[in-house]
């Protein structure tokens, strides 16, 4: 019985995996996809793994270390990868080095499917796919801001005075969190924030650092501020360890990532009050000012340069398959999708918002990634408050151009 | 024995050690010579999903791997790497040597530079570290040699326990105690009576916590090569001194001490240079806004989200030897006379 049963699931397996292989339509050849570790990009991963056959075969290996390997990956002769997953700052040094090919014909005969704003384009040619959105943005705790009096905060100002009621009215004595762990995390708070005052990072066309202004030291006084409400080890914090302490119930506002939406408040990881009353709103304006103080994401993917052209097509077919409208239909809660037809679910409402309202984009130019990195050791000693906001800027300067001018970008 | 066997017998060791060791010590020190080519510029049109397009400065790929095939180390940059802002910045030093005023205000200036930040730490880690753990860990062998035998097998166990555990699993698990929402974390409020305090904000605790940590992972190293060595303590030697009515004290200072000695000064030997890389627990307990090390620097230059500052980690790590060198010749020139007076 138990044998039959097991058959049959085999055949139906047999029967819907039929059609599958029909409907990516690649002939021969192999797709090998590099990619970060995340939800949705396993998702994709094990879609596009649908395709293979006796001809095609795929393999995807989902690592977070996948910045660091993908330029050696791609640089050889045939590259370890066909396909780098990348985002608005890890498709850069593959651009810098030339290891991408332009897409546009690919797009032109299997792409009918996607959207013109799909479409990352560098000076007219097509360099990368982007299928889904990401960004920080404000999640609260419904709940508590009722029984503090505050209306949902749309202004870092706001953020503050709500954290201060909850505080003061004895609440939560923690109500804020953000994540300020030196390194990638602290740089990504300080980028939303300064996105947020409309000012430039660098003087226009050059290397040279423009953040040493007001909107420099509004961004860090604001950054200041909200510390005094966070828990004492706030320089602790990266993005899961906030999103932990939030999902025990001891947190009532962060500014988090939209891909972890979902799973703040899926009942097995989050207590019940977490799931039931957390709101997801667009990031908070600063000083005034309209854009949201947060940096919008695009995950997307790239096709290696130095490979046969038979394996770009597989992998450029593969990954039409992966990124089909029913993939976007069937799972919407696992991000916010740029595919065609796709309808946002409540988890999406956060990133949405942030960017309808205006966001700016994380900054694609080459010399981000130094500064992002030089932010993030440099503004350790302000965030911790044992240096003034004038001092970190100089020493952001001061680092970030020893740095540029080992790496080229300032003489 | 005849240098012919000696020579053979170390052969594959130091073939390994030539390959494994010098050679990339050797292309490290180069690599720090070199800083990347300059990026040729140019402004393209850049469209994405949100914005639409704009004009964006991006790196004229195919003219900078022509520059990148002409010189593929890169460009000379002489001690270049070594002396600026992030390494030991020299001008920084100067100008902080003249203009500063007292005593304190030049100390804070240099601690703000980054690899006199991480040098404090790293020193300060490696000078309690290891003599501690040392002591610590001869403590508990000395303690174990008298439990009954029946008992030895699992004290022995139980003390290589922080051993076992792997150390960023073992900081990971202490990192989580240590919140203030921890158990750890929250009792050490209620103690104090202080709920603002916390062992990850402020520098001395953190620093203290990482000492800690330090200590209790090193110690069974420690512990395990003395055991080892007590077993071979003269027995007789022993007894005569409790004929001569020497204390338990006294027996250990004047017996046991100079027959672990040997032993001693190997421990030592390893431990400073293991201490002196000291890196799992910053990253783990994401202690880098209060401690870094030169380790940290390395990996800080390394693990970057686009360029790779390859020149900038490899300075640092010739700094490191560098500073292990010094630290370990005292040692070593310990080791070698002893060798010679043939009490080794």
């Amino acid at each position: 019985m138990t044998f039959h049963r097991t058959t049959l699931v085999s055949l139906a397996a047999l029967l819907i995996a039929g059609p599958a292989l029909a409907e990516c339509g690649i002939e021969a050849g192999s797709v090998r996809i590099l990619s970060n570790d995340f939800e949705a990009l396993r998702l994709v991963n094990s879609e596009a793994a649908t395709c293979a056959s006796e001809t095609v075969t795929v393999e995807s290996n989902a690592t977070s270390e996948h910045k660091n390997i993908q330029v050696p990956a791609l640089t050889g002769n045939p590259a370890e990868y066909t396909i780098a997953m990348v985002a608005n700052n890890s498709i850069v040094p593959l651009l810098n080095d030339g290891l991408i090919r332009p897409l546009d014909d690919l797009v032109a005969e299997y792409g009918q499917q996607l959207q013109p704003n799909q479409l990352i384009k560098i000076d007219g040619k097509t360099m990368a796919i982007a299928f889904m959105a990401n960004s920080q943005h404000l999640f609260f705790r419904r709940d508590v801001l009722e029984q503090a009096g505050v209306e949902p905060p749309t202004t870092w100002e706001g953020v503050l005075d709500a954290a201060k009621a909850i505080k003061d009215q004895g609440i939560m004595e923690h109500p804020l969190g953000a994540s300020n762990a030196t390194g990638w995390d602290l740089a990504a708070e300080f980028v939303n924030m300064y996105l947020g005052t409309g000012a430039e990072f660098f003087a226009p066309g050059t290397a040279e650092l423009a953040i040493d202004n007001e909107q420099g030291r509004a961004t860090l006084q604001m950054m200041r501020d909200l510390t005094q409400y966070m828990a004492p080890e706030y320089v602790t914090f990266n993005a899961n360890t906030m999103g932990a302490v939030y999902q025990s119930g001891n947190m009532a506002i962060m500014q988090q990532w939209g891909s972890l939406a979902g799973a703040t408040i899926d009942p097995a990881k989050s207590t019940p009050e977490v799931v039931e009353n957390t709101v997801f709103a667009p990031s908070p304006t600063i000083g005034g000012g309209t854009t949201p103080a947060a940096a919008l994401w695009w995950d997307g993917f790239t096709i290696a340069q130095n490979i046969s052209d038979e394996d770009a097509e597989a992998s450029f077919r593969a990954m039409m398959h992966a990124i089909r409208p029913e993939v976007a239909a069937e799972h919407p809660q696992v991000a916010t999708w740029l595919i065609a037809g796709y309808e946002p679910g409540p988890t999406a409402a956060g990133v949405i918002g942030t960017a309808m309202s205006g966001a700016r984009p994380y900054p694609m130019v080459p010399y981000m990634g130094l500064l992002h990195e030089t932010l993030g050791n440099e503004l350790a000693d302000f965030i911790k408050g044992s240096e003034d906001a004038d001092k970190a800027l100089a020493d952001i300067t001061a680092s970030y151009t020893a740095a540029a001018q080992q790496a080229g970008f300032l003489q | 024995m005849p240098h012919s066997t000696f020579f053979r017998f170390m052969f594959p060791s130091l073939l390994a050690m030539l390959l494994f060791i010098a050679l990339p010590i050797v292309s490290i020190v180069v690599q720090s010579l070199f800083i990347e080519h300059e990026q040729v510029i140019v402004t393209s049109e850049t469209c994405q999903p949100f914005g639409g397009c704009t004009s964006t400065s991006t790196v004229d790929s195919a003219a900078t791997a022509q520059l990148r095939a002409e010189e593929p180390l890169g460009r000379f940059n002489g001690l270049g790497t070594y002396i600026d802002r992030n390494h030991l910045a020299f001008g920084e030093l100067r100008d902080i040597l003249t203009t500063s005023d007292g005593f304190t205000d030049a100390v804070s200036r240099i601690y703000n530079l980054p690899l006199y930040r991480a040098l404090a730490f790293t020193v300060t880690y490696c000078a309690l570290v290891t003599p501690l753990a040392m002591m610590l860990g001869l403590l508990i062998a000395l303690a174990v040699n008298t439990v009954p035998q029946m008992l030895k097998g699992p004290v022995i166990f139980f003390s290589l326990v922080p051993m076992l555990i792997t150390p960023l699993v073992g900081s990971l698990i202490l990192f989580w105690m240590l919140n203030s929402e921890g158990i750890l974390g929250a009792a050490i409020q209620n103690v104090f009576n202080d709920p603002g305090l916390s062992t990850r904000s402020s520098a001395p605790l953190t620093w203290a916590m990482l000492i800690v940590y330090g200590i209790w992972t090193n110690a069974p190293f420690s512990f395990i090569v003395f055991y080892a060595g007590l077993q071979a303590v003269p027995r007789d030697t022993v007894e005569a001194a409790m004929i001569d009515g020497a204390s338990r004290i006294e027996r250990i200072r004047y017996v046991v001490l100079p027959s672990l000695k040997p032993l001693i000064l190997f421990v030592l030997l390893v431990q400073l240079m293991d201490n002196f890389r000291v890196f799992e627990p910053i990253i783990s307990f994401n202690a880098a806004a209060n401690a870094t090390s030169l380790s940290y620097q390395i990996y800080s230059s390394l693990n970057t989200q686009t360029s790779q500052l390859f020149g900038s980690a490899a300075a640092t790590s010739v700094i490191t030897i560098g500073f292990i060198a010094v630290l370990i010749v005292p040692v070593l020139l310990r080791v070698a006379r002893e060798l010679s007076t043939g009490r080794g």
